[in-house]
């Protein structure tokens, strides 16, 4: 598993760009400044000797080995505070947490102060603190403020000791560093830039290092000679990108380039070998991991956003409304108040002055109708609803013991709104455990069941392959005749397609109790070399440079001369071999398309193997073509030569080596393809016909041939024989014709005419290559860029190959696509990149205005889950980088129907109930005021007495509303998956939007009408039983309170909270004339809301509505099918799948010699490697005549 | 949130795949498993309203059939109050008090009387309580609310001494000390003083007015307090000063009954008690039932002898006498039982028209099942 994990990560770490989303804009950054600087940047080979100390050079960043006042030096100091100067080489303890016991509070202060919310708060009191205009007391303000702050204060104090905990547990880690001559144990914090660290086995490199390959293997030996290690390197200055690093390294004369390859990140670990040394080029903060720290992009929702909208037009009708009251003061007071003698107050202030003071004064009174305590209470029940998708047992995958994992807590309500899914099928829809089924070889299929004569039969047994030791016991084949044809030794061609297999790989092998365990890149490989292992041609084992196989009965030694690894853009991997005979072959596997178009003109077999490509692919099995070609030594000094110049190119090597690799691999011979079955997950047609019934539109984008996506999209329900499938290429006519009438639209935005005119539903498959046409991104332009600096030629200035003029047209054809695809039930997206994958996303995002959510479990999905909206990661077979970047993470694809249809719907529902809800409870509080001053002069008295409005917030009403949105259930978990239709009011965004917004603001209008007109009437002119008069008034004040209370909490349909007795509200509470006023005015505002809600559902009941009504029924019936479980697992048989695994290979590794295995055999001793061990070039390309060094290390990349 | 910032936990990467790698791992492996709670799972028991037919069709009629008699029994109540109001503010010149009202100085040392003569067509059977009114007259001012000092009312000696800021401009006197009781309420303090006689064959007999009993019984025990006792009052309110617009100061309130004079006087606590709108009543003595069979009040002629100290046509304001009877839901106001007439026929009819409309909807309503 982990070695799976590795190999993933790796692969994001390879050269394509694609992989990493962060890195587009560097590197357009990158491309910009003139090729001038690429001299100066390349050491070349230098003049040899000579390390001078401290140079500066160009790349800024300069690391002596074992001396550590050499990183103190001045000119490596910099400014950090007045005068005080540090070094810029960071030690290595890291600093996550943000506070300290003395800074806490002013930092944290500080921190939460920046919020608006908190900041209006603090305008506030300090506008009640001047006297002029103080309305209400200080403390209505400042208890809600204290109580806000205090609650999130504890929560960043409780986040920060976690961190405190960890950094603490992470600098007290222990790493041995070599110092004064030998290795001593120190604290992980205590290492520095320079230092040369030994690693052992499972440890995690403390720090961004150098990995001393065998370079330096003769040295390690004595320590006292590594002491005097003292080579210099030059390169990069800290920075984020993972895949890129760049350096020189000087020692005793000779320069050798520093790569990624040579370097191991902070926080991997050590695996495949018993221990390495290294040097400490960046630590602490300046890692890539540390700078990677805090990148995530923040994400916010649609409700968030329509929030803030909200609250800033309630903002600015408070003002309109404040400005209105004062202008109502002024004129009061010009006609009314000036003359009252009662209310003279000594004050010189004409009308215009005190309607100014009365501004403010209502700014003050009316705050409460900014919902600002609303921000603090949607972050209480977002995690909550967080909490809630962890806790879900049945989103546990028991078998993995892996729960859900919410990873953000900001975006659960969106996930009621999705409109599409984007989903990676490998790994994803599929199981991403690969088997061996079948192969062509010659033109002749193997596979299916037959005997060993060549019969076919209906039902076959599995082969026993008892006669091979070395045989997996979990590999079955159910075709007797291959193995009765291998064993028999006779045909040519099947011996080669299983040497091939058994050597053209990327695979690690390890020893484990006589056991050989394959650790592969992608599965697909270890299946390969599984399924070669079985049929006799085992991989033994490999070094740097020879790979030794057992050839059924005998051992063989192969001298590599290179290999050439697998990318996502070559689709293909090659190795070159030095026969034992002196035969130098190379034999190549990859992709059909890209074999294809490589092929020798006289290879045999081209149209057999073709015919049985499209039954494999039709029969949804992932497809490689295998073929070979002899090379003369000539040819390959020849060869080798570019390729040794091409791999020590400091600028771009992965694209000079590309170059160089397509010079080799061509003309080749074929020799048959192999058919790999990937499953499809557990219930995943299940789910999708679910995802499709709530009008999810759902785009499987994957790295398949079309024939394999189409089937596999039959296969997981994803089309159905309903549906009118419609092929990219075939629209192009279709599509150029619509473009040709568009213009005509202008820039009116229209509903465009549909493209699909026949009824029906209809799909789309396209592929890449017709995307490309559409999406034209950076893409071109990088390559020109990289075309020009490689050939050093000039732009090309015509748009060629029909590329569209101008950014105009090439939006319409986006426009176009995006709206012709949306048409589609569902799209699949064949032979895709990973960052065509994140452009489809956000074509979608950006012209349908959707909501989107991406899922994948690989490497390659990273950049599609953080495009999309919300990002949805499985944590199955292929490492932890789509977790990482995700939102969401769990184990199984069919869970996605949980996680929407359940908790999406129920957050969402929540989130809007709850939104409408507090909007509605503020007006109805706060607009009683604004009723009262008409009858108060304007004078900004209050409704309520101070007390209340303190509470009111804080404990009156925040309870049912916090219990609201966080427990409503309007239908439970299993009616909600029963009746995907349920989803769709969160798709239309129906719950929560501007018209609802004003329905809550106008039913909080009315509720504050009656809550104060009932009141008014029955106090106008009235007396107590005792004969006093209740008209005053704080017996009005608390018997609007009281109403309030009581419409707000029944209102939200919870218990009522107790009323807080004071004096005079149990003077004013014991006359019945007030006690029937109260029920009055509850009544009159609640009777008309029931009403129209019964109305409303008796008239336009929602589909939510006739669930909710019918559910006892509903839940009988779900009963009575428990009972008699007439359970049917998918009629048809499940469909296998196939597409191209994205990952790269092992052969940097490989080929640089860090990651090889000692060979058992012929390695009596141990340590046979390390004596005599010579000096050798450092290259990543190593083909001089190394032994293997006793540092074998597999850099353990699954943590980035 | 959670997912921005560098998570040192992540460095070390998740313990993906449990049992597989545990062993190098070391220790027992803790499950991850959710605890299978009600609660985690979400499977409390809820109690929602659904709003069916069943449940809200015969809410309505209940909600009628309860509100239409609590309607009548209000209104009826209501109007079985016997209310009596005289304006003698004297805007209009034929008014008595005209000539008061137009020559209304803060100066005049005489009082100006004047006599409003009325008539009561019905006798007032029970108690009655006798009301002065105000009308636009803003007690419920932002400003004039706060003007006041509770502690100081309470009896607090450093208050007394010391009034609160509030109290401005109404807090001290230069020269004199500070004002005691201090505020704009208090400076404001109803001063009229209202005398009824009943007119009978020529001779004037005076209607017995009671004047304690008519504040709440907290604010007279609880809320207001003299400063020290009730005893010498002209002493605990040495240094202090009248209030300005006041013609004696607050211990000579009553000084024939030291249980009513200061501020526990219960004129002054009555009014101390703002009221929540600008027209608003006060009660100002009590008219004992006697105890034989003679109504409280006969009808008859009566008149109402007035020493006009309160100025109200500078802004436009009116004063009236209220006489009335009480009953079990205080006095007249027939607006309560009106209201609740009306909402429970609403209710009723609503009930009505809800249950045709669920009627005629239902019917095609269950038949459409849901689309799944």
């Amino acid at each position: 598993m982990s070695q799976r994990q590795r190999a993933d990560s790796e692969g994001s770490l390879g050269p394509d760009d694609e992989v990493m989303p962060y890195s587009d804009d560097e590197t357009d950054d990158e491309l910009d400044p003139p090729s001038s600087e690429e001299e100066a940047a390349e050491p070349g080979d230098g003049p040899p000797g000579a390390p001078q100390p401290a140079v500066a050079s160009d790349l800024g960043w300069s690391v002596k080995a074992n001396d550590r006042p050499y990183h103190q030096l001045p000119e490596f100091q910099r400014k950090v505070f007045l005068c005080i100067k540090k070094s810029k080489y960071c030690g290595n303890a890291i600093k996550t947490y943000k506070y300290n016991a003395f800074t806490f509070i002013p930092l944290n202060l500080f921190e939460q102060f920046k919020r608006a919310a908190n900041l209006y708060f603090l305008a506030l009191l300090i506008l009640q603190i001047i006297p002029e205009i103080t309305t209400l007391p200080w403390y209505t303000t400042l208890v809600p403020l204290v109580l806000v702050l205090s609650i999130t204060a504890i929560k960043d104090l409780v986040d920060d000791l976690a961190r405190h905990r960890m950094d603490k547990e992470i600098n007290n880690r222990r790493t041995e560093v070599l110092l004064d001559g030998g290795f001593q144990e120190s604290k992980w914090m205590n290492l520095q830039v320079g230092d040369v660290v030994r690693l052992k086995k499972n440890d995690h490199v403390p720090v961004g290092q150098r990995l001393d390959d065998d370079t330096n293997n003769e040295k390690l030996q004595e320590e006292n000679q590594l002491a005097h290690y003292d080579a210099f390197i030059d390169c990069e200055e800290p920075n984020n990108r993972l895949d890129k690093f760049t350096g020189t390294m000087r020692w005793s004369g000779q320069s050798y380039p520093v790569d990624l390859d040579h370097m191991l990140l902070r926080g991997c670990r050590i695996r495949n070998t018993d221990h390495c040394h290294g040097l400490v080029i960046f630590a602490g903060s300046d890692t890539k991991i540390m700078r990677n720290g805090g990148k995530t992009r923040f994400k916010r929702t649609g409700i968030d956003i329509l929030m803030n909208y909200m609250v800033y037009s309630i903002f600015a009708l408070l003002i309109l409304v404040s400005l209105g009251l004062a202008i109502g003061h002024g004129f009061w007071y010009e006609h009314v108040g000036s003359l009252a003698w009662y209310l003279k107050d000594g004050k010189d202030q004409d009308s215009v002055y005190r309607g100014f003071l009365s501004f403010w004064g209502y700014i003050i009174v009316l705050n409460t109708m900014v919902p600002i305590s609303l921000y603090v209470s949607v972050e209480v029940i977002r995690l909550g609803q967080s909490k809630f998708i962890n806790w879900d047992l049945q989103m546990y995958y028991g078998e993995k013991d892996t729960p859900a994992k919410a990873r953000t807590t900001t975006l659960n309500e969106q996930l009621g709104q999705i409109e599409y899914i984007f989903s990676d099928k490998t790994g994803t829809l599929t199981q991403n455990i690969m088997a061996f089924k079948k192969c062509n070889i010659g033109g002749k299929n193997y596979g299916d069941p037959t005997t060993a004569k060549g019969v076919s039969l209906d039902k076959g047994r599995p082969v026993d392959f008892s006669w091979n030791t070395h045989a997996d016991p979990t590999f079955e084949f159910m075709d007797h005749s291959l193995v009765a044809c291998i064993r028999s030794q006779t045909d040519h061609e099947t011996l080669e397609f299983f040497k091939l297999l058994s050597l053209c790989h990327t695979v690690m092998v390890e020893h484990k109790d006589g056991q050989l365990v394959y650790q592969a890149a992608s599965p697909d490989e270890g299946a390969l070399v599984t399924a070669a292992r079985n049929f006799g041609f085992v991989f033994l084992n490999r070094t740097q440079d020879t790979i030794t196989i057992q050839e059924m009965d005998h051992e063989a030694t192969y001298e590599m001369l290179a290999l050439l690894d697998f990318n996502s853009d070559r689709k293909r991997m090659s190795i070159i071999l030095k026969f034992p005979d002196g035969r130098i072959r190379l034999y190549c596997k990859g992709a059909d398309t890209v074999i294809y178009e490589r092929l020798s003109p006289n290879s045999p077999h081209k149209e057999t193997t073709q015919t049985s490509l499209d039954r494999f692919a039709n029969e949804t099995l992932r497809t490689l073509c295998l073929c070979y070609k002899d090379l003369s030594q000539a040819e390959w000094d020849a060869w080798a030569r570019k390729l040794q110049v091409a791999s020590v190119a400091t600028r771009d090597r992965d694209d000079a080596l590309d170059l160089v690799y397509e010079q080799i691999e061509n003309n080749f011979l074929l020799i048959g393809a192999t058919a790999i079955e990937d499953k499809l997950q557990d219930g995943v047609p299940e789910t999708i016909a679910n995802l499709a019934k709530a009008d999810i539109k759902i785009w499987v984008l994957t790295g398949d041939k079309k024939e394999t996506a189409e089937n596999i999209g039959y296969a997981c329900q994803l089309l159905t024989d309903t549906m009118k499938i419609h092929y990219g290429e075939d629209l192009r006519v279709r599509q150029a014709l619509r473009r040709n009438v568009a213009p005509s639209f202008g820039h009116k935005k229209k509903a465009p005419e549909p493209f699909f005119t026949e009824p029906g539903k209809n799909a789309l498959i396209i592929t890449g290559g017709w995307l490309n046409e559409i999406l034209y991104e950076k893409k071109k332009k990088r390559r020109r860029f990289r075309l020009r600096r490689l050939g050093r030629r000039p732009l090309p200035e015509s748009p060629a190959d029909g590329q569209p003029i101008n950014d105009f047209e090439k939006e319409m054809r986006q426009v176009d696509f995006v709206d012709m695809a949306c048409e589609c039930e569902a799209v699949i997206c064949c032979r895709v990149t990973p960052k065509q994958k994140a452009n489809v996303v956000s074509l979608v995002k950006k012209y349908k205005k959707a909501v989107t959510l991406s899922i994948g479990d690989g490497a390659n999905d990273v950049n599609m889950i953080k495009t999309a909206d919300i990002g949805v990661g499985i944590s199955g077979q292929e490492g932890m980088q789509a977790v990482m970047s995700s939102d969401y993470a769990f184990a199984q694809f069919k869970y996605l129907q949980r996680l929407l249809l359940v908790h999406g719907r129920w957050s969402y529902i929540r989130m809007c109930k709850f939104l409408r809800y507090f909007f509605f409870k503020n007006f109805a509080f706060t607009l009683v005021h604004f009723w009262f001053s008409f009858f108060n002069g304007f004078s900004a008295q209050v409704a309520y007495e101070d007390w209340f409005i303190t509470l009111y917030n804080v404990c009156y009403s925040s309870l049912p509303v916090l219990l609201v949105g966080l427990m409503d259930q309007d239908v439970n978990d299993k009616l909600s998956l029963k009746f995907p239709k349920l989803y769709l009011p969160g798709q239309q965004g129906a719950l929560f939007n501007f018209k609802k917004f004003f329905i809550s603001l106008f039913h909080g209008i009315f509720t504050s009408l009656i809550i104060f007109f009932i009141p008014y009437g029955a106090f106008l002119q009235t007396m107590g039983q005792d004969g006093e008069a209740p008209s005053d008034y704080q017996s009005f004040a608390v018997v609007t309170a009281s109403s309030l209370i009581i419409t707000v909490n029944l209102q939200c349909c919870a218990a009522s909270p107790s009323t807080s007795a004071s004096c005079a509200a149990s003077n004013a509470l014991r006359q019945p004339y007030l006690w029937l006023t109260i029920i009055l005015t509850v009544g009159i505002s609640l009777l008309p809301v029931i009403c129209l809600q019964f109305l409303s559902k008796t008239i336009w009941p929602s589909v939510g509505d006739k669930v909710q009504r019918n559910r006892k029924k509903y839940e009988m019936e779900a009963e009575e099918e428990k009972r008699a479980p007439t359970f049917q697992r998918g009629g048809r048989s499940r469909r296998s799948a196939y597409a191209f695994s994205h990952s790269r290979g092992y052969a940097d590794l490989i080929a640089s010699g860090r990651s090889i295995r000692r060979r058992p055999t012929n390695a009596g001793s141990t340590n046979a490697g390390s004596t005599n061990a010579g000096p050798t070039n450092a290259g990543p390309t190593n083909a001089g005549p190394t032994n293997a060094g006793p540092q074998d290390s597999i850099r353990e990349a699954e943590n980035i | 949130m959670m997912a921005s910032g560098y998570n040192a936990k992540e460095e070390d990467g998740h313990t993906s795949g449990g049992p597989s790698n545990g062993g190098a791992a070391g220790g027992t492996v803790k499950s991850r498993k959710p605890d299978n709670t009600a609660f985690k799972q979400q499977r409390l028991p809820a109690w929602q309203p659904i709003l069916t037919a069943g449940t809200v069709l015969p809410a309505f009629f209940v909600i009628g059939l309860i509100f239409i008699p609590i309607g009548i029994g209000l209104f009826v109540t209501s109007n079985n109050i016997k209310e009596f109001e005289i304006d003698y503010t004297g805007v209009e010149n034929t008014s008595a008090c005209y000539s008061c009202a137009q020559n209304f100085s803060w100066n005049s040392t005489v009082p100006c009387t004047c006599s409003m003569h009325f008539t009561l067509e019905q006798p007032f059977e029970s108690n009655v309580f006798m009301y002065y009114g105000l009308s636009n007259f803003y007690q419920n001012h932002r400003r004039y609310v706060k003007s006041r000092d509770d502690s100081q009312l309470n009896g607090d000696p450093t208050s007394l001494a010391n009034p609160s800021k509030e109290c401005e401009p109404y807090r001290t006197i230069d020269q004199v000390g500070p004002i005691a009781p201090c505020g704009a309420i208090a400076n404001s303090l109803f001063n009229d003083t209202l005398e009824l006689s009943y007119l009978a064959n020529g001779s004037k007999t005076p209607v017995a007015l009671v004047k304690k009993g008519i504040a709440w019984w907290t604010d007279k025990h609880v809320k207001f307090r003299n400063p020290g006792g009730n005893g010498n009052l002209t002493a605990a309110f040495q240094g202090t000063s009248k209030p300005v617009n006041w013609r004696v100061p607050v211990y000579e309130l009553d000084p024939m009954d030291p249980e009513n004079n200061g501020f526990i006087n219960e004129d002054f606590i009555v009014w101390m008690r703002t009221a929540a709108l600008p027209t608003f009543r006060k009660l100002y003595r009590i008219i004992q039932k006697k105890a034989d069979q003679t109504p409280t009040l006969a009808s008859g002629h009566y008149v109402l002898d007035i020493t006009y100290n309160y100025p109200v046509r500078s802004f436009d304001g009116r004063k009236r006498v209220i006489l009335s009877t009480i009953s079990w839901m205080g006095g007249k106001n027939p607006f309560l039982g009106i209201a609740y007439i009306t909402v429970g026929s609403v209710c009723f009819f609503l009930a009505v028209v809800l249950f045709i409309i669920h009627h005629k909807y239902d019917s095609r309503n269950s038949s459409a099942d849901i689309p799944n």
